[in-house]
């Protein structure tokens, strides 16, 4: 695994996590999905990763995780989680190492709640047997807990849930039993990952809202990973965006979408949720995304960008600082700037 | 306007013992639901799960028999075939359906031409180069080359997988298509594609459709009316761009609240128009409105079921646009805080 440079005291204290240069192969041939992903998320920030179904925001935050599917690998980069005296490496964590991290300082939500229970015992139990474990928690205390928890993720009649199993609760109550689970031993960073996709909108917006309430009572930092701009809209405060395994843009959620540089970051808007009803034009982005390991000269986004040049494909283009918050990785960003679409009406 | 392709009369469907524990207190899936819907028009069907979408759908191809109330297709009443003619009506493939990621369910040893084909099978009597004209049809009108028909769907992506799905479902050449959640699978930009997929079919076609949704954002791009569902009721249905700017019904309120928007504008919030689950503080009867127990403005009269009323002052056609709450032209006065504040645009009487 590569050694980074050391970071500088200061900043370090004040970051969740810190990835660098991340890089992630597929598949026997080791082709390459995710490369050169560098991001931070500050103690208490909330930060959006979206992108297009295959750009690799799964692979990212399973990197993350420490849980790629079998044939995936860290293949570059540095993944550190905390700072000063707790600071840990994860990419260099083996087998038993995760138990000390997964679930007491990392935690994660995905799509479908259900497959991560247990179908033959009751959520309580799922629950409580964690805090018995992990916290030490006589058997009492731990239900007593799991209850206190379970009114704070927003579920009615807690008592009756704690003994309900898993085929018997709603998708959106499902991942509210999930979201309890994942804070239930204070970890420092949650990822959600497509957590609100497949339930409908008022449920959605729900867990939206309760994941921005935990995420102020806990100091929580929150890693949000949808391919809908709108619905990191009103959650994070800070947007990453994801095209072909890379970063191609991050900044401030206001400015990102008010006034996007980089041309991906413009088509995904013109397809998001806009939320604007009288608006009746669905627009698409032609073609589609690079595979993993496909071999590009220069920007990745070239053959599907209305403003694609010569230049663009040249050489490689990187992720550029703009200003003190923001960057993109397009060649032609200061000249489009000034022809710019302002975002959406 | 010419005479409607389906009309559902009062339905009701009950499943024998309630599906899923606590999903619907009184075992039916469906209560006293009228729609009419025309060729050549989308419709959405908007609710959350549970709510009765897909047995209307499955009600509407005979796949469940309704325990009241009347289904027509095209005159011919449907609840009175029996045997024989059932049997021909669902092999004449006029109402398809396409399910969500159907191909999930196939065997991965089929081509995508097989798996379009198979329908063609339930109807019988073409030859097999009429079969084989029928699936490039399909596979055409749905943007596949034809050098897809040998893949295989796991080969496929999902906004690929998708259009085969409907592919399938229009090669019976159907007069009405029922499409059960198209695009929730989707990302963003391939949802989009996909919904103009159908607008496509829909004008080249004169098909109607009906998409049932739990996005209400995604059908605004498409649909001409929707129908909004909250358990096993229709609560409220009109022309789409009336029904979202200014919801009559508290819940179709809520669901309009709650759509995520890169808009980061004033709005509506969920709290002002829903209490947190189970927060109402009162008990209701098994007759009272199916909102009661969540809506901020339930009062005595709502005990009682309301009736699917003409919203008052809505466009130019009043008949067109119905709401089942008692208060659908009062409740806006009881926000807190009161409307004035919030965006006066989208408030304005469209
Ligand atoms: N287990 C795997 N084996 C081989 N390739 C994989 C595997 N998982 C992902 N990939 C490939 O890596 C790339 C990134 O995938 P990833 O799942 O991270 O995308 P994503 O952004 O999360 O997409 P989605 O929005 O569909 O969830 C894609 O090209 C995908 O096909
Ligand atoms: S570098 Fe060129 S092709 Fe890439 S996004 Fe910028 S303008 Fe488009
Ligand atoms: S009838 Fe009453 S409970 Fe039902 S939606 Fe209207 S105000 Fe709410
Ligand atoms: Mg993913």
């Amino acid at each position: 695994m590569p050694a980074s440079q050391p970071p500088e005291p200061t900043t370090a204290r004040t970051h969740t996590l810190r990835v660098d240069g991340l890089g992630v192969t597929v598949g026997q041939q080791r082709r390459a999905a995710v490369h050169g992903v560098t991001f931070e998320i500050a103690r208490g920030e909330s930060v959006g990763l979206v992108g297009e179904s295959g750009s690799g925001k799964t692979l990212t935050c399973r990197s993350v995780l420490g849980l790629l599917p079998a044939g995936c690998n860290v293949a570059a980069g540095s993944i550190v989680l905390g700072a000063g005296d707790s600071e840990v490496e994860l990419t260099t964590v083996r087998r038993r190492g995760w138990d000390r991290i997964r679930g007491l300082r990392l935690a994660a939500v995905f799509q479908d709640p259900a497959s991560y229970l247990n179908p033959s015992l009751t959520v309580g139990h799922q629950l409580a047997e964690q805090l018995r474990v992990k916290r030490d928690l006589s058997r009492r205390e731990a239900h007593a807990r799991s209850v206190e928890l379970f009114v704070e993720v927003g579920l009615h009649r807690p008592e009756q849930v704690f003994h309900q199993y898993p085929h018997e609760l709603s998708g959106g109550m499902l991942q509210r039993v999930l979201i309890a689970i994942a804070v239930a031993l204070e970890p420092e960073l949650l990822i959600a990952d497509e957590a609100t996709t497949a339930l409908d909108v008022v449920i959605q917006a729900e867990i939206l809202q309760l994941l921005s309430r935990l995420r102020r009572d806990h100091h929580l930092s929150l890693l949000l990973v949808t391919h809908d701009l709108a619905v990191v809209a009103e959650t994070c405060d800070r947007i990453l965006v994801m095209y072909g395994g890379e970063i191609v843009e991050s900044g401030p959620t206001g400015e990102v979408l008010t006034d996007p540089k980089h041309p991906y970051t413009r088509a995904l808007l013109s397809v998001a949720s806009i939320g604007d009803w009288t608006r009746r034009t669905l627009d698409v982005i032609p073609g589609s995304p690079p595979e993993a390991g496909e071999q590009m000269s220069g920007c990745r986004f070239a053959p599907r960008c209305s403003a694609a040049r010569e230049q663009c494909t040249a050489g490689p283009v990187d992720l550029t600082p703009l200003d003190a918050a923001r960057s993109a990785r397009c060649v032609r960003v200061d000249e489009l700037a000034l022809t710019s679409v302002g975002g959406v009406a | 306007m010419s005479a409607p392709l389906l009309v559902v009369r009062d339905l009701t469907v009950t499943y024998a013992p309630p599906r899923r524990k606590g999903s619907l207190g009184t075992g039916a899936a469906l209560s006293a639901v009228d729609l009419e819907i025309h060729a050549g028009e989308i419709v959405g069907v908007v609710g959350e799960t549970g709510s009765g979408k897909t047995t209307l759908a499955r009600a509407t191809v005979g796949l469940v028999r309704p325990a009241a109330g009347a289904i027509s297709f095209e005159g011919k009443e449907l609840g009175v075939l029996r045997g024989r003619d059932l049997r021909d009506f669902r092999r004449s493939g006029q109402v398809q359906l396409a399910f969500q990621d159907p191909l999930r369910a196939l065997d991965g040893d089929l081509t995508v031409a097989q798996v379009v084909a198979e329908p063609l099978d339930i109807v019988g009597g073409l030859d097999k180069a009429e079969r084989r004209r029928r699936v490039d049809e399909a596979l055409g009108l749905v943007g596949l080359e034809t050098s897809f028909r040998d893949r295989h769907p796991r080969q496929l992506s999902g906004g690929q997988r998708q259009r085969v799905s409907l592919a399938r479902a229009i090669v019976t050449r159907p007069r009405l298509l029922f499409c059960d959640e198209p695009v929730s699978a989707l990302d963003v930009s391939n949802r989009n594609l996909v919904l103009r997929l159908l607008d496509t079919l829909r004008t080249e076609l004169g098909l109607a459709v009906v998409i049932i949704a739990h996005d209400l954002s995604s059908l605004a791009g498409v649909a001409d009316r929707v129908a909004v569902f909250y358990r096993g009721r229709l609560v409220e249905q009109g022309p789409i761009g009336e029904v979202l700017a200014r919801p009559a019904h508290p819940y179709t309120a809520l669901l309009t609240a709650s759509a995520p928007s890169v808009q980061l504008e004033d709005r509506l919030h969920p709290d002002q128009l829903r209490h947190p689950l189970g927060d109402t503080g009162r008990t209701w009867s098994d007759g009272a409105c199916v909102f009661a127990s969540r809506c901020a403005f339930a009062h005595d009269a709502c005990d009682e079921q309301p009736a699917l009323l003409t919203v008052a002052g809505s466009g130019p056609d009043p008949t067109r646009r119905t709401a089942a709450c008692h208060v659908a032209d009062a409740w806006r006065t009881q926000l807190d805080p009161p409307l004035d504040r919030l965006d006066p645009q989208k408030e304005a009487v469209s």
